[in-house]
C-alpha cells in the first residue's frame, strides 16, 4: 500500500501519452491534406527531428514537411542510415526517433534498421511511402509489400486504409512504440490518402483493448524475491537494456548498495549502472571479464534486470550459472522462461519493482551477506584484469585497448556519448570505454549490424549538440555507411570518427585464426581506402595514426576539433579480443585471460590456432539451439538413408489402398 | 503435445498472417488451422492445431499475446471443450458396392451429397477419432480426395 506513495506512477498512459501538445495544436478541427495531417500528428506528438530520404510516393509527405517550422528534418544519404539516425536520436534521448521514407527501395532499405532496432528493443515510427491504394498489389512502380516484409521485425505495423483513421494511428503508433516493451512501429502511407483532404482532430487517448503492458509488479512476487535476496549467500544482478528502458538507473545502485550485491552488464546494458559504482563489475559474456565470468558462474542467486539471457551472455546453456536460482524481472513476459527457468518471475516496470524491492528489503531490516563472496570476486578483479602492459604486445604498434582506455578517460562522462559500430572493436569499447550514465553508449548489441554506429552517432549529435559524440568504429564497419559522412557535415553533427584500423574483418578473422586453422577467407580487405582523403573529400578534418607516441596527442586533437572528424587509428591485425569464451563452451571456460598471478600473461590460449576442430564452432553453437542446423557428415548420411527408407515404407502404404478399388 | 489454440483476433486485413508468421518463425508446424468471423463483425477466430511441448507452447502463446491484433487466447486442448472438424471424401464406389458405403455413410451420421457413375461423395462432421474411424473404413473402397475444413473449437458451457 505505501509502495503507491513512493514509487512513481507509471502506466502505459502515462508513460504513451502525447509529448507534444495533442488535441491542443492550434492546427486542430483544420482541414488539410492526409500529408499535412501526418505532419501535423508529428508535430502533436511533439516531435522536433525526423530522419529521412524523399521519392516519388513520399513527395506529398515532404511538401507537408517544408512548411513545417517545428520540424527538423535530416537527409541522409540512405534510407539504412536514416533508420539507424533515427534509432541513435532514440537510443541517445529516450524519445521515439522517427524516419519518412517512400515506398519500394526506399521503403525495403529500412529492414535492416527496423530490424536493428526490434533486437534492441528501441522505439521508433517509420512512415513509408506507398503507392496509390487503388495499385497496391498490381506490382506497380516503386511497389513492395513492406508491412509484409517487415512483419517479423515491427512490434507493430499499420498500412493506412484510409483518412478517417490517419490520426488515430499515428497516435496509437507513439503509443505502441515507447510503452511496454519499446520497439520499432511502421506506418505504410498509400500516397492517394496523403493528397486527400480531411478535418484534422488529433486524438490524445488511445483505445487498445488488446494491449496493456503490466507496469506494476505482483507484490507477492517481490515479497518471494525479496526473501531469495535475504538467504542469498552470493547474490548477483545481471543487468540488461531493461535497465535504461524503464529508466531504473538510480533503483538499482540503490538495490545493490543496500546489499552489496555485486553488478554485471550486458552489452546494452551498458551506462545503466555507473562504472564508478563500486560493485559494478561491467562486462560479461563471451567477451566479458573473467571475474565478471567467474561471478556469474558461481553465484547462488542471479537477480536478473531486464536482460534476456542470449547466447552472448550464457555460454554453453547447460553450464550456465549451475548454482543459482533465478529472479527475473522484466516487461515481456515471453522472455520469461525462455532461455532460462525463473525461480521467482517478475512481470513488470523495472523501475517500480526495484523501488518496491529496495522498499520491502528496508522494512524487513534486511542485512547485507558477509563479506566473503565480494572478497573472493575481489580477489578475481585482481588476479585478472582486463589488460597488462606486461602481456607482450610489440612495443612499436599501437594497441587498441590502450587507445580506448586512453578516450575513455579523455572523455567527459556526461557530456558524451559513445557509439559503436560492431566486430572486435565494439568488444573493446565494452570493455575499456567507462560510462557514467544511461543512454550514453550505443551499440547493435542483438542484430549486430555493422554500419549501425556512425549514423547512430549523427543521430545522437543531432539530439545532443552540446556533448562530445566519438563513434568507434572498424575499417570493415565504416565503409558499410560512410556514405552517411556528407550527412554530418551537410547537417554540422559534430561527431568524431575513431576507426581502429587493421585492414580486416577482425573478428571473423580472429575466429578463421583460432577455429578454422588460419584460412582467411575472404576477411582481408586491403586494398582499404585512404580514409583521411576520405574525410577530406567530405570536408570533414581527419588524421592517420600508427606509432603509439602519438595516441595521446591524436586523441586531444579530434577530441578539440571543430566539426566532424575522423581518426583513422592503424592496428595490427594479430590482435585478438581477449578474454574469449568459445562459441558453445562454459562461461568459466575462458581463454586468453591475463593472470598477473603468474606475470600477467594470457593464460588458457586456445590450441585451436594449431589445429582445425574436429567439430565446427558452428556446430557446437547450433548444439545450444537443439542441433537444428547441425553439420556432421556421417549424421546426414544416416539421415539420408533414414528418409529414403521412411519414403519407401510411405509409398508401399498408400498406393495398394489407393489402386485396391479402381 | 497437440494443442488447440483458440485465439481471438481483430478482424484486419493481414492479421492471419501475423499470427501464421508468428508461429511458423519460431519454429512450430500448424498441423490444422481455420479462421471465421464471430458474433462480433470486428473480431475473428483463429483455430489452429499446433504440435510442441509444454515449454515451446508456453512461449508460442507468450508470443502471440505480444501481438496487438491478438485480443485472447484460449486453450480448447482438453476434454472440456467440443472441437469439430468438417471433410468431404470421394470414395470409389461401383455400382454394386454403393450400397455398403451408404449404409456406413448412415453409421456414422454422414451424408452422401454427390454420386458419379464410380464414386460417391461423403460429408462428414465430427471430433478428430470419429473422423478417423469412418475414414478407415473409406479406406477399404479407395479414397480419391480428401478436403478438410480445419478443426474449429469451444468451450463447453459447464466450464463457463
Amino acid at each position: 500500500m505505501s509502495n503507491s506513495v513512493s514509487e512513481p506512477r507509471r502506466t502505459a498512459a502515462a508513460v504513451g501519452a502525447p509529448r507534444g501538445a495533442g488535441s491542443k495544436t492550434p492546427k486542430q478541427g483544420k482541414t488539410m491534406l492526409g500529408a499535412e495531417a501526418v505532419v501535423a500528428s508529428l508535430e502533436a506528438e511533439g516531435v522536433d527531428t525526423v530522419f529521412g530520404y524523399p521519392g516519388g510516393q513520399a513527395i506529398k509527405l515532404y511538401d507537408a514537411l517544408y512548411d513545417s517550422r517545428q520540424i527538423n528534418h535530416v537527409l541522409a544519404r540512405h534510407e539504412q542510415g536514416a533508420v539507424h539516425m533515427a534509432d541513435g536520436y532514440a537510443r541517445s534521448t529516450g524519445r521515439p526517433g522517427v524516419a519518412i521514407v517512400t515506398s519500394g527501395p526506399g521503403a525495403t532499405n529500412t529492414v535492416t534498421g527496423i530490424a536493428t532496432a526490434y533486437m534492441d528493443s528501441v522505439p521508433l515510427v517509420v512512415i513509408t511511402g506507398q503507392v496509390p491504394r487503388a495499385v497496391i498489389g498490381t506490382d506497380s512502380f516503386q511497389e513492395s509489400d513492406i508491412v509484409g516484409i517487415t512483419m517479423p521485425v515491427v512490434k507493430h505495423s499499420f498500412l493506412l486504409q484510409s483518412t478517417d483513421e490517419l490520426t488515430r494511428t499515428i497516435r496509437e503508433a507513439f503509443h505502441i512504440a515507447v510503452t511496454g516493451r519499446p520497439g520499432p512501429v511502421l506506418i505504410d502511407v498509400p500516397s492517394d490518402l496523403a493528397g486527400a483532404k480531411m478535418v484534422f482532430e488529433y486524438p490524445d487517448e488511445v483505445n487498445l483493448p488488446s494491449y496493456k503492458p503490466t507496469y506494476r509488479g505482483n507484490a507477492k512476487q517481490v515479497r518471494a524475491a525479496c526473501k531469495l535476496i535475504e538467504a542469498s549467500k552470493r547474490p548477483l544482478l545481471y543487468v540488461g537494456g531493461g535497465v535504461i528502458s524503464a529508466n531504473a538507473s538510480e533503483e538499482l545502485v540503490a538495490l545493490s548498495s543496500l546489499m552489496q550485491i555485486p553488478v554485471v552488464t550486458t552489452l546494452m546494458g551498458k551506462g545503466g549502472v555507473p562504472a564508478s559504482h563500486l560493485l559494478n563489475l561491467g562486462a560479461v559474456g563471451m567477451h566479458g571479464a573473467k571475474y565478471s565470468n567467474l561471478a556469474m558462474t558461481e553465484c547462488d542467486l542471479l537477480i536478473t534486470c531486464g536482460a534476456r539471457f542470449s547466447d552472448r551472455v550464457t555460454g554453453r546453456l547447460s553450464e550456465f550459472a549451475p548454482f543459482a536460482q533465478v529472479i527475473h524481472i522484466d516487461i515481456d513476459p515471453a522472455e520469461i522462461g525462455k532461455v532460462r527457468e525463473a525461480q521467482v518471475p517478475i512481470v513488470g516496470d523495472l523501475k517500480g519493482v526495484l523501488a518496491a524491492m529496495v522498499e520491502q528489503l528496508r522494512k524487513d531490516g534486511a542485512a547485507p551477506a558477509d563479506s566473503e563472496w565480494l572478497e573472493r570476486i575481489g580477489k578475481w578483479h585482481e588476479r585478472y584484469p582486463f589488460y597488462h602492459p606486461n602481456v607482450g604486445d610489440a612495443t612499436d604498434e599501437i594497441v587498441p585497448e590502450v587507445v580506448l582506455k586512453k578516450l575513455s578517460d579523455k572523455l567527459d562522462p556526461r557530456a558524451s556519448i559513445v557509439t559503436t559500430e560492431v566486430g572486435q572493436h565494439q568488444m573493446w569499447a565494452h570493455q575499456f570505454v567507462d560510462r557514467e550514465v544511461p543512454r550514453s553508449f550505443l551499440s547493435s548489441g542483438g542484430l549486430g549490424t555493422m554500419g549501425f554506429g556512425f549514423p547512430a552517432a549523427i543521430g545522437a549529435a543531432v539530439a545532443h549538440p552540446g556533448k562530445t559524440v566519438v563513434c568507434i568504429a572498424g575499417d570493415g564497419s565504416f565503409q558499410m555507411n560512410s556514405q552517411e559522412m556528407a550527412t554530418a557535415s551537410i547537417n554540422g553533427a559534430n561527431v568524431k570518427v575513431l576507426i581502429l584500423d587493421n585492414r580486416c574483418l577482425g573478428m571473423v578473422h580472429q575466429w578463421q585464426k583460432l577455429f578454422y586453422d588460419k584460412r582467411y577467407s575472404q576477411t582481408l580487405l586491403e586494398p582499404v581506402p585512404d580514409f583521411v582523403k576520405l574525410a577530406d573529400a567530405y570536408g570533414w578534418q581527419g588524421r592517420r595514426i600508427a606509432d603509439p607516441a602519438q595516441v595521446d596527442a591524436a586523441l586531444d586533437e579530434m577530441l578539440a576539433s571543430e566539426g566532424p572528424y575522423l581518426l583513422d587509428v592503424a592496428i595490427s591485425r594479430e590482435q585478438n579480443v581477449y578474454p574469449m569464451v568459445a562459441p558453445g563452451a562454459a562461461l568459466d571456460n575462458i581463454m586468453g585471460a591475463i593472470d598477473v598471478a603468474v606475470g600477467a600473461v594470457r593464460t588458457d590460449m586456445p590450441a585451436g590456432a594449431q589445429k582445425p576442430p574436429t567439430v565446427s564452432p558452428c556446430a557446437q553453437l547450433d548444439a545450444q539451439f537443439g542441433g537444428r542446423w547441425e553439420f556432421n557428415p556421417e549424421d546426414v548420411g544416416q539421415r539420408m538413408e533414414r528418409s529414403a527408407a521412411e519414403a519407401a515404407g510411405l509409398a508401399q502404404k498408400t498406393a495398394p489402398e489407393a489402386g485396391e478399388e479402381a | 503435445m497437440y494443442h488447440v489454440l483458440s485465439v481471438l483476433v481483430e478482424n484486419k486485413p493481414g492479421v492471419l498472417s501475423r499470427v501464421t508468421g508468428l508461429i511458423s518463425r519460431r519454429g512450430f508446424n500448424i498441423e490444422s488451422l481455420s479462421v471465421g468471423p464471430t458474433e462480433d463483425p470486428t473480431m475473428s477466430r483463429v483455430t489452429a492445431i499446433v504440435v510442441a511441448d509444454d515449454v515451446a507452447y508456453e512461449q508460442i502463446t507468450k508470443q502471440l499475446h505480444k501481438l496487438i491484433s491478438v485480443h485472447k487466447i484460449t486453450d480448447l486442448t482438453n476434454d472440456n471443450a467440443i472441437d469439430r472438424e468438417l471433410v468431404l471424401y470421394k470414395v470409389n464406389a461401383s455400382p454394386e458396392r454403393r450400397s455398403e458405403i451408404i449404409e456406413i455413410a448412415n453409421i456414422f451420421r454422414a451424408k452422401i451429397v454427390d454420386v458419379g457413375r464410380n464414386s460417391l461423395t461423403i460429408e462428414a462432421t465430427g471430433d478428430g477419432p470419429k473422423l478417423k474411424g469412418l475414414e478407415d473404413l473409406l479406406r477399404a473402397y479407395g479414397i480419391k480426395e480428401t478436403v478438410r475444413t480445419g478443426t474449429i473449437a469451444m468451450s463447453r458451457s459447464s466450464k463457463e
